[in-house]
């Protein structure tokens, strides 16, 4: 089977709304309807996040976040019980994003191995260095169609957005500001800057942009650059006040997309 | 040298740059430089020179009499309280502030558990003319009261900590996260042998002042530079890299780790990281980590906030691993009962950090000529609440 990423990629190249949330969270049982609330509301991408005890990249929403999905009792092997339980409904593309320590517990080839099974297309873990991916992990990604997803952020040189670029399948992740994760109102001209630079680099892979999209706005202005945007503390703080979260996924989605 | 890190930061198995992104600018410029700067002659002509007008070094070597008769064996105290801001930790913090000035950073930050490091930061910036934040967990802020008092006196804003436990680890984790949000003008300087490479290799160095004294001392007092055993504690695990460095590859020295055990290696409460880790990945490297099956890191426990952190540099990771260095462990009661004991027998009241390492001598069967020296890394000033509360003196 195709990898769904790069199948929605080749289909869709502007405008893809990647929605980030973290697994367990606010129940643990939640994973589960939230991806298919998020399918129905018309999000392209679903991205899960592998709760950490000591998220140092991200800000207190998903901080909060992680604590409260641990509390739950949420695991790495809970985790992937769910994405088959949402795989039997849903086809949107799923990537699982976490902290490199608990997937190195599990065993990253064998982690790579039953979230391909459980019906996952990519992943994200922001501390892994690409070294490390480039010697030890790259064919075990490759053999399970597996889609690997770097970081970049303005600080990143050209040179290794380059080599960052050569070693990647699906798409790039490019951080809006070097910042942890948190929900901002408006994108400065040195961010946009950023952006412009990004999509004059004519990458062989397509772009989202993520880190500070909150609403429409950021959404369309950082799509219009890329191929579409991530957005994950803004979303995670609907629901965290959601008493009605199919109700409010849907307003959600609609209002990112205007429409 | 066997036991150095290799060209890409590497300890045998442990050690690298595990690192978000938006770290690595940071973190790949002083990879870059760290070597080339610490090296040159200039840097090393200011950093002797602080430490020897400034620090107050070299710190004696004492012979301690009545403890050696208690132990029957010949005991030297590595006197690091005696440094300026009263441990070992300002060895660090004056090399890493010569180091930022030469990568033109304008702000620092670090992180603290017992406050040491926080204070000897603060220090530094201070002596500098250098903005200074430093994060320390809330709980450790109320048990080192003094040393925050200290820092903010220093003109050091000290911000709490919240997360988890709301110690060092978390103190460590916002660090990291104020780094990642201040990219271009703020070093970050790390307080232990953990973090990134080539944090644990550099603050090593600097710490190695320790032994390299030692072994001048050693050979003026005793004839030779080596002793038979070194003994250190172990939070993180500087002031045992500093005090072992230089004897890494002399076999016959016996070297020591003391991690605090605190209410007992299998109490569930405690920071006996060699006795209760796995390896993992926190703060930027591989290391032995105290962590659940599922890879959430376990919150440790220990009397001492310097000692309450759930790994150990990744040069230690490999010194246990490689059978280099013996880590034993000492708990909240035997350390404060050998916090009282060196008062008493020598008239120095210790960190309880470094009790730790004098707690562990009846685990050891010294022959009479042994030389055994301890590295007491701190003063116990900044415990004294906590020695009162203890009560049992
Ligand atoms: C006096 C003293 N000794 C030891 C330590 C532990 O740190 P390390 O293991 O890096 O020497 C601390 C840390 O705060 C300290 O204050």
């Amino acid at each position: 089977m195709k990898n769904r990423i790069t199948t929605l990629f080749d289909s869709k190249k502007k405008d893809i709304l990647s929605v980030f949330y973290t697994a367990g969270f606010p129940k643990l049982e939640d994973t589960v309807s939230i991806a298919s609330h998020l399918e129905r509301a018309g999000a392209d991408i679903i991205e899960i996040g592998i709760p950490f005890s000591d998220p140092v990249a991200d800000g207190p929403t998903i901080q909060a976040s992680n604590k409260v999905a641990l509390d739950n009792g949420m695991t790495v092997k809970k985790l992937l019980a769910q994405v088959k339980e949402i795989r039997k409904t849903v086809k949107l593309p799923i990537i699982l994003m976490g902290y490199l320590n608990p997937v190195m517990q599990y065993g990253v080839e064998k982690f790579v191995e039953d979230a391909a099974a459980a019906g996952v297309d990519g992943l994200i873990l922001p501390d892994m260095p690409v070294y490390e991916f480039e010697e030890l992990y790259k064919d075990v990604f490759r053999k399970h169609n597996m889609c690997n997803t770097f970081l970049i952020s303005p600080t990143t040189s050209d040179d290794r957005i380059r080599r960052i670029d050569g070693m990647t399948e699906g798409f790039i992740y490019a951080v809006s500001a070097s910042s942890t994760t948190g929900a901002k109102k408006d994108f400065s001209e040195e961010q946009v800057s950023y952006f412009q630079k990004l999509s004059a680099l004519k990458l062989k892979n397509p772009i989202l942009i993520g880190f500070g999209i909150s609403d429409q706005a950021t959404f369309s202005k950082a799509s219009s650059y890329g191929a579409g945007a991530i957005v994950g503390s803004a979303f995670i703080t609907r629901l965290s006040s959601s008493k009605d979260l199919s109700a409010d996924i849907s307003t959600f989605v609609k209002s990112l997309k205007g429409k | 040298m066997k036991y150095e890190v290799d060209h890409r930061g590497y300890y045998g198995q442990f050690g690298g740059a595990y690192i978000p992104e938006m770290l690595y600018p940071n973190v790949e410029e002083l990879r870059n430089n760290y070597l080339n700067i610490i090296t040159d002659e200039s840097f090393q002509k200011a950093f002797h020179q602080l430490l020897k007008d400034y620090v107050g070094r070299p710190t004696p070597l004492f012979f301690a009499n009545r403890l050696s008769e208690k132990y029957k064996a010949k005991i030297y105290l590595k006197r690091e309280d005696l440094c300026h801001t009263g441990a070992h930790k300002v060895n660090n913090t004056i090399g890493q502030i010569l180091l930022a000035q030469r990568l033109g950073k304008k702000k620092i930050i670090a992180e603290t558990g017992a406050g040491q490091h926080g204070v000897a930061t603060a220090t530094v910036c201070a002596l500098m003319g250098m903005e200074c934040v430093v994060y320390m967990g809330q709980v450790d802020m109320e048990r080192q009261r003094p040393n925050v008092e200290r820092m903010r006196i220093l003109g050091a804003k000290v911000v709490p900590a919240t997360s988890g436990n709301m110690t060092l680890k978390d103190a460590t984790n916002e660090a990291m996260r104020h780094w990642i949000n201040n990219p271009s003008d703020t070093h970050y300087i790390i307080g232990s042998v953990v973090g990134p490479h080539p944090y644990p290799d550099m603050v090593a160095r600097f710490q190695s002042v320790i032994s390299d004294e030692m072994r001048k001392q050693l050979t003026e007092t005793i004839g030779n530079p080596f002793p038979d055993y070194v003994f250190a504690c172990v939070g993180g695990g500087s002031n045992a890299a500093g005090a072992f460095y230089h004897y890494l590859d002399s076999e016959h020295v016996n070297l020591v780790g003391v991690e605090a055990a605190g209410k007992g290696v299998s109490s569930g409460e405690s920071a006996a990281t060699t006795a209760l880790g796995k390896p993992g990945v926190l703060h930027g490297s591989k290391t032995l980590l105290m962590q659940t099956e599922d890879g959430q890191v376990v919150e440790p426990y220990s009397i001492s906030a310097g000692l309450d952190y759930p790994g150990i540099g990744p040069i230690h990771a490999h010194l246990f691993d490689t059978g280099r260095v013996k880590f034993v462990s000492a708990t909240d009661d035997e350390a404060m009962n050998a916090g009282i004991e060196l008062s008493r027998l020598e008239g120095i009241i210790p960190a309880i950090e470094s009790a730790h390492a004098v707690a562990v001598l009846n685990q050891f069967e010294f022959d009479p000529d042994d030389v055994v020296v301890i590295n007491l890394s701190g003063r116990g000033d900044k415990d004294l609440e906590t020695y009162i509360r203890w009560g049992k003196y």
